[in-house]
């Protein structure tokens, strides 16, 4: 109980005080999960509301293999792209592993498929309606998904609160590929992990709480814009 | 459903330029006169807020990519031992050499045996190690070059205060070893193993193996294969009330987080500790930087790097020792060649940073400075 207290009261301190690591590690684990799920959402949405609106061969079992990978363990990936991106591997010429660019791409991997599951969902849930009102008034293809999207955005947003979530919480597969070093690829959870075997409780614990505070801010903020989106 | 949303979109015209770009938002996202006289005007303007506001996290994200690629200066990847890392001894001598070389050393703290395999797959360039089977068997192979003994310690065998063992006092590894697996298996000791190829690891195993031991074969309730680091082993080692075998640089460094534990059996001769340094074999690997794993090798055993070593204290006591320059002792702890290479290491012109360089060409004449750095290129080893 002592410890968790003084881990407590450190914690208040190092993030009152602007500790430089800390808030490094914190900047680092932001950029590389919000970089993540911004490429991940860029190419997420536009296929997942493509497989979403349009009718084809194999729809179905496209559909299960994505639903499939959305709960892809973070550190069969971080092993799969470790495999890809060493020296020895296919893409070793760009010497990309243990750089923040190679914890980006494991993220990636894990947030594209969620991404993609959960738009499908929401816009084939709405996409029909909209679809032969649309069609009635004369659009074209480019303008009805346009408009299903817009539709969509609450279930779109839904997907990157979830794949934000996941990623930033996330720890096997970036500690595989980025190799927790410090000023370099350290991020808030492998922190967590390193100070806790260190037995600095009282960092680990600050850095929990960051954690929390940021996964927080970021929910309410989406939330807010998904109930604002709501309104409407 | 709007009313706006079905106007169609100007295409933007002809020419991709950004000027045109622009043109094309600022006409199709701008509410003109008209737009405010009608619905569609409150969402344009929602529309221009929604670009803006995405081209400003666009432009943000960009700059920050291109932040992390131009200030990528010279990089060197370290790997190493979780005991020369979790001690605090890299924190405290590597900054050193950064500065003066200007160049980013980034350390990965793993076991002796995982930081071979990095370097065997060419995703390190200097391992910092210390088993003396897995290092030959690394530069035998082929994957390392010119390794030089750097430092050294001890292995000390911890334990619970209460000794169950009743080992405390000796001076003989394998009798205490002996011991503590006859307790176990009487159910009242128990030995927490890193189980991860370090070099810890590999010792331990060793010492069971001379008696004829393979606790790590069976499933044996007092031996606990933890697969972690030093420091976490010490940390279950508390917890348990168990023995373990430790270097002596990480005992001293968590002493005081491990109040029921205490130094039982030490200074027995296979429990000294020295630790080799190894560059990467650049005809294996060319892509990785040689050249700096070659300074940092040439900086840890000079004599200013060595006296960094030794200077480093945790609770007044010294964590590790100068070896490289102590050819008698190197011999005897397993670098047999070890004035060849300090030699070899000490004759590698280093490529000094833009201070270092102005400050050269003011002391020595400009013919030799190039000299030498000729002679960087031309990587012999003394065999």
């Amino acid at each position: 109980m002592n410890l968790i207290l003084e881990g407590i009261v450190k914690a208040f301190w190092l993030i009152v005080s602007f500790d430089r690591e800390v808030y490094e590690i914190m900047f680092l684990s932001l950029r590389v999960s919000g970089i993540a799920v911004l490429i991940g959402s860029l190419l997420g949405v536009p296929s997942g509301a493509t497989i979403g609106l349009k009718e084809f061969f194999g729809k179905r079992f496209l559909v299960s293999i994505v639903n499939t990978f959305m709960g892809l363990p973070p550190v069969v990936v971080g092993l799969l792209v470790y495999l890809l991106l060493s020296t020895s591997g296919p893409l070793g010429a760009f010497q990309l592993l243990y750089t923040p660019e190679a914890m980006i791409m494991a993220q990636l991997i894990m947030v594209i498929p969620i991404v993609m599951g959960v738009t499908i969902s929401s816009v084939s849930s709405i996409g029909k309606a909209i679809r032969e009102k649309a069609l009635s008034l004369g659009a074209t293809n480019w303008q009805i998904t346009l408009k299903v999207l817009k539709e969509a955005r609450l279930g779109i947003l839904t997907a990157l609160i979830v794949s934000f979530g996941a990623a930033i919480s996330e720890v096997g597969a970036v500690m595989i590929v980025g190799g927790n070093i410090r000023w370099a690829t350290r991020v808030l959870t492998t922190a967590i992990v390193f100070e806790t075997e260190l037995g600095e409780f009282g960092l680990a614990i600050a850095l929990g709480l960051i954690l929390l505070l940021l996964a927080f801010v970021i929910n309410w903020a989406l939330t807010y814009l998904q109930w604002s989106g709501l309104r409407r | 459903m709007n009313e706006g949303f079905m106007e169609g979109l100007e295409e933007p015209m002809g020419g991709k330029s950004v000027l045109n770009y622009c043109r094309y938002v600022y006409k199709n996202i701008t509410p003109t006169y008209s737009d405010k006289h009608n619905g569609a005007s409150l969402m344009n303007q929602r529309t221009k807020i929604l670009v803006l506001s995405s081209t400003l996290v666009v432009g943000v994200i960009l700059a920050a990519f291109s932040y992390t690629q131009s200030s990528r200066q010279q990089s060197l990847v370290l790997a190493t031992t979780t005991s020369t890392y979790d001690s605090g001894l890299l924190d405290y001598i590597i900054p050193v050499f950064e500065r003066r070389d200007s160049v980013k050393v980034n350390i990965l703290s793993k076991g002796t045996g995982e930081s071979i395999e990095i370097v065997k797959r060419g995703d390190a360039d200097v391992v910092l190690v210390h088993s003396r089977r897995l290092e030959e068997q690394f530069v035998a192979d082929g994957y390392g070059v010119h390794r030089v003994g750097v430092m050294y310690n001890d292995f000390i065998i911890i334990g619970p205060s209460s000794d169950p063992a009743a080992i405390a006092g000796g001076s003989n590894a394998k009798v205490a070893f002996e011991q503590i697996a006859k307790a176990g298996a009487e159910g009242k000791a128990v030995f927490v193993s890193r189980a991860d190829r370090s070099g810890t690891n590999m010792l331990e195993l060793s010492i069971w193996d001379t008696l004829g031991l393979h606790p790590s074969d069976k499933n044996s309730a007092w031996y606990v294969e933890a697969a972690a680091g030093m420091a976490a082993v010490l940390r279950m080692a508390n917890e348990k009330n168990a023995y373990t075998l430790t270097d002596r640089a990480t005992w001293l460094s968590f002493r005081s987080q491990l109040p029921d534990l205490t130094v039982l059996v030490e200074k027995d001769q296979i429990l000294l500790n020295p630790y080799g340094l190894i560059p990467i074999n650049p005809e294996k690997y060319p892509q990785r930087n040689f050249k700096k794993a070659v300074a940092l090798a040439k900086f840890m055993i000079s004599e200013e790097g060595q006296r960094l070593i030794e200077s480093f204290r945790k609770e007044n006591e010294t964590l590790f020792h100068p070896l490289a320059r102590d050819f008698q002792l190197a011999h005897k702890l397993g670098f047999p060649d070890q004035e060849y290479e300090v030699a070899w290491y000490d004759s590698q012109e280093v490529e000094l940073s833009f201070v270092g360089k102005m400050a050269l060409s003011s002391i020595v004449n400009h013919e030799i400075a190039l000299k030498g750095k000729f002679e960087l290129f031309s990587f012999e080893s003394h065999s």
